[in-house]
C-alpha cells in the first residue's frame, strides 16, 4: 500500500513538473512580457531596465532553470504587475472560487446521481425520458448562455437576485446554479448508463432468480458496482474545483481564481499564470489520487492486498 | 424424497411472444420466441434442450423457472401452478429452483467474496443461523470440489473452472429440486468442461436434483441427459432418449445437427443446410424448417407438423416426412434430394 502511494506521488510530481514547463514555454512563445507590460511605446531605456530587473535578458534555459529552482524552494515569484508575491494574489482569490464550486459540486452529486439512478431503475418510463431530456439540455447549453439566461430571468425580469458581484450569499445563488446544472446533467447520464449496465449483469439476474427482493438486489449489487464508473466522473469534477469556474466567474463578475487567470493571461503576468496553473494541476492530481484510492475500496480487483491470490 | 416417477416439473404448451419494432417508426411485429413447448422433468433426471442460437432454449428455461410469464400455457412445479413473479409464494419457490449461466465471472458480483455470495441465498430464505453459515458455506464449497478457504476469495482470484464451481455451490445452497443450466460449459476450456459435467452428474446422484441442461453442444447433452429435446424456431421438433435421438435422428433438422458433430477420420457425409438461418420474426409457413430442408415436400409448406409419437418406434417427432405422411420431396418442382457432401 505504501509502495503504491509512493509511486503515485512520484508520478504526481512528474505531472506537475511537466505542467510548469509547459506553462513556461507557452507563455514565452506567445509574446514579450516586457513589451506587453510596459506597453509598446514606452521609452527603450525603461523597457531595458524592466528586462534587466526581471532577468529577461538571460538565455531562456537560464531563466527556466532559475524559475524551476525557485519553485522547488517554494518561491512562486512575484506578480510583474504590482510586485506582490504571486501566491498571495492567488491565495486571496481561492476562498471566493471555492464558495462557488463546492456548493456547485454538492448540487451535481445531490441532483445528478439520484436522477441517474431513478432514470435507470425506471427505464423507458416517462420519468426516465424527462430526466434524460433535461440532462441533454443541461449539458449542451454552454455555461455562459445558461448564466446569461438565468440573469435575464431572475435578475433582470423578476429582480429576485443580483446579476453579479460578491456582496452576500444571494450573489452566489445564480453562479452556483449555473455551475451545478451542467455537472448534474453529465453525472445523471453517466450514472444512468452505469446503472443500466450493472442491472443487465448476470449476477443481478441470478440474485433475482434466487429470490432476492428487487430493492435489496439494487442496494447490494447494483449501486456499489455502478458507483465505480461514477466515482471517476466525480473525481474529475473535484479536480476542477479551482479552475472549473473561469467562464462563470467572468459572466457573474465574481472575483475568484478564474477571473484572476483571465486577467493575468491578458497581461502576460507570468508568475501569476504559472502559480494558478500549478495550483490547478495540483488539485487535479490530488483528485485523481483520491479516485485511485477509492477504486481500491470499491473494487477488490484493484485492491493490493497483502494476501495476494491465485492467478 | 417422493416417488421418482412423479413429474417434478411439467410445462404445457408454453408460448412467449415479444413485440419488436424495426426502426423508430417501423411496424410492430410479433416475434414468437417460444411457440408451444411442452416439457416434463422428473426428479434425479436430466433433460437436454438442444438447438441453435435464437431457437428459444433460454426463454424456455426462464419460463420453466417462473422468471418470465408465458403468454399461453403454464408451468406446474410439484403439481402446483407457478405463482406470479414477485408474490411471496413465488419468492419462497426461489429456494427450490436455481439456475447456472454461461459466464461464471458475470454471474458473480466482483466486489463480494465467494463466501458472501454463497451465503446470500441462505440469508434471503432465512436458512440456518448466521452463526452456522460459514460452516455451511464451507461444506457447500467442498461439495463442488473447492476448499473452504476459497470463501474468502474474490471472483477474480479464481480460475474459470473454479468460478463455475462457486456458481454451482451458490445454486445448490438452498438444496433446490430443479437446476436450470443455460449453456453452463460453453465459456470453459474443454478440459474444464468435462470436470464441470462430471461434477453436475455427481451432484445429481447425491442430491437427486432434476436438471434442465440447455446447450448447443450435442456431445455434452448426450453425456449429461436422460432425455433430449431438439428445438427449432421456438418448437420442439424431436424428443427421445439421447442415444436414439443422437444416433438415429428422425427429424431432418436433428439429422443435420448430428451430422455436424465432428468425427476424427470422417471425410464428408455432412448434411449442409442451405437457405436462410432461422429468424423468429419471419417464421416460414407450415413446417418452420421446410425452406432449409432437403426432404421437404409440398405439404410441408402448407401444414405445420405436430409433435407426435411415431408408430414404428414410438419416437416423438414433428415431421410429415418422418411420419411417412408424405414422400420426401413429393410435389416439389426440381429440388435435389441428396444434399449430402460426397463421401
Amino acid at each position: 500500500m505504501l509502495r503504491f502511494l509512493l509511486i503515485r506521488l512520484a508520478r504526481a510530481l512528474l505531472t506537475l513538473a511537466l505542467v510548469v514547463t509547459f506553462a513556461f514555454v507557452v507563455l514565452r512563445l506567445s509574446g514579450d512580457p516586457a513589451l506587453l507590460i510596459m506597453s509598446a511605446d514606452a521609452p527603450p531605456e525603461a523597457i531595458a531596465a524592466f528586462r534587466a530587473a526581471w532577468g529577461l535578458n538571460d538565455p531562456l534555459w537560464q531563466q527556466y532553470l532559475r524559475y524551476f529552482n525557485a519553485i522547488f524552494r517554494g518561491d512562486l515569484g512575484q506578480s510583474m504587475r504590482d510586485g506582490r508575491p504571486a501566491i498571495e494574489l492567488v491565495a486571496e482569490r481561492v476562498p471566493a472560487t471555492l464558495a462557488l464550486t463546492i456548493p456547485a459540486l454538492l448540487i451535481k452529486i445531490g441532483l445528478g446521481i439520484p436522477a441517474g439512478v431513478y432514470a435507470a431503475l425506471h427505464r423507458n418510463s416517462f420519468a426516465d425520458r424527462a430526466v434524460m431530456l433535461l440532462a441533454v439540455a443541461g449539458f449542451t447549453v454552454p455555461s455562459f448562455v445558461l448564466g446569461l439566461l438565468l440573469v435575464l430571468v431572475f435578475a433582470v425580469t423578476l429582480g429576485w437576485l443580483p446579476s453579479g458581484g460578491q456582496e452576500s450569499w444571494r450573489h452566489a445563488v445564480l453562479p452556483v446554479i449555473t455551475l451545478g446544472i451542467g455537472g448534474a446533467a453529465v453525472l445523471a447520464r453517466f450514472t444512468r448508463s452505469a446503472m443500466l449496465e450493472v442491472l443487465g449483469q448476470p449476477y443481478m439476474r441470478t440474485a433475482l432468480a434466487k429470490g432476492v427482493p428487487w430493492s435489496v438486489a439494487v442496494r447490494r449489487h447494483a449501486l456499489p458496482n455502478a458507483a465505480i464508473p461514477t466515482v471517476t466522473i466525480v473525481g474529475f469534477m473535484m479536480g476542477s474545483l479551482l479552475a472549473g469556474a473561469v467562464v462563470v466567474e467572468s459572466v457573474f463578475s465574481w472575483p475568484g481564481v478564474g477571473r484572476l487567470l483571465v486577467v493575468a493571461v491578458a497581461n502576460r503576468d507570468l508568475a501569476v499564470v504559472q502559480c494558478i496553473l500549478l495550483l490547478v494541476a495540483a488539485t487535479m492530481v490530488m483528485a485523481n489520487l483520491l479516485v485511485d484510492l477509492l477504486y481500491g475500496v470499491l473494487d477488490p480487483r484493484l485492491r493490493l492486498s497483502a494476501t495476494g491470490g491465485a492467478a | 424424497m417422493t416417488d421418482r416417477d412423479e413429474p417434478l416439473l411439467h410445462a404445457q404448451g408454453l408460448v412467449r411472444r415479444y413485440a419488436t419494432r424495426r426502426g423508430l417508426f417501423g411496424r410492430v411485429t410479433e416475434v414468437r420466441a417460444v411457440d408451444g413447448v411442452s416439457l416434463t422433468l422428473r426428479r434425479g433426471r436430466t433433460l437436454g434442450l438442444v438447438g441453435e442460437s435464437g431457437c428459444g432454449k433460454s426463454t424456455t428455461g426462464r419460463m420453466v423457472l417462473g422468471l418470465e410469464v408465458p403468454d399461453e400455457g403454464g408451468v406446474a412445479f410439484r403439481n402446483d401452478r407457478m405463482p406470479p413473479p414477485g408474490t411471496p409464494e413465488w419468492r419462497r419457490l426461489r429456494a427450490r429452483m436455481a439456475m447456472v449461466y454461461q459466464d461464471p465471472l458475470g454471474a458473480l458480483d466482483r466486489r463480494l467474496t465467494i463466501g458472501a455470495q454463497i451465503a446470500e441465498p441462505l440469508e434471503i430464505h432465512g436458512l440456518g443461523t448466521p452463526a452456522d453459515r460459514p460452516a455451511r458455506v464451507g461444506a457447500l464449497l467442498r461439495d463442488v470440489g473447492l476448499r473452504a478457504d476459497h470463501a474468502a476469495r474474490y471472483p477474480h482470484e479464481l480460475s474459470g473452472g473454479q468460478r463455475q464451481r462457486a456458481v454451482l455451490a451458490r445454486a445448490l445452497a438452498t438444496g433446490p429440486d430443479l437446476l436450470v443450466c443455460d449453456e453452463p460449459i460453453s465459456a470453459l476450456d474443454v478440459s474444464i468442461q468435462a470436470q464441470v459435467m462430471n461434477l453436475l452428474s455427481e451432484v445429481q446422484a447425491r442430491t437427486g436434483v432434476a436438471i434442465l441442461f440447455i446447450s448447443h453442444d450435442l456431445r455434452a447433452v448426450r453425456q449429461m441427459s436422460h432425455r433430449v429435446a431438439v428445438m427449432y424456431l421456438g418448437r420442439v421438433v424431436e424428443e427421445g432418449e439421447p442415444d436414439a435421438v443422437l444416433h438415429a435422428p428422425a427429424h431432418p433438422y436433428a439429422q443435420a445437427l448430428v451430422s455436424a458433430i465432428p468425427h476424427p477420420g470422417r471425410t464428408g457425409g455432412r448434411i449442409v443446410l442451405t437457405g436462410d438461418p432461422p429468424n423468429p420474426a419471419a417464421r416460414p409457413a407450415g413446417c418452420a424448417f421446410h425452406p432449409r430442408c432437403a426432404q421437404a415436400a409440398a405439404l410441408c409448406a402448407r401444414a405445420t407438423p405436430e409433435l407426435k409419437r411415431r408408430a414404428a418406434d414410438g419416437r416423438l417427432v414433428a415431421c410429415h416426412v418422418a411420419h411417412g405422411e408424405v414422400a420426401p420431396g413429393d410435389g416439389m418442382a426440381s429440388r435435389p434430394i441428396p444434399a449430402r457432401e460426397p463421401a
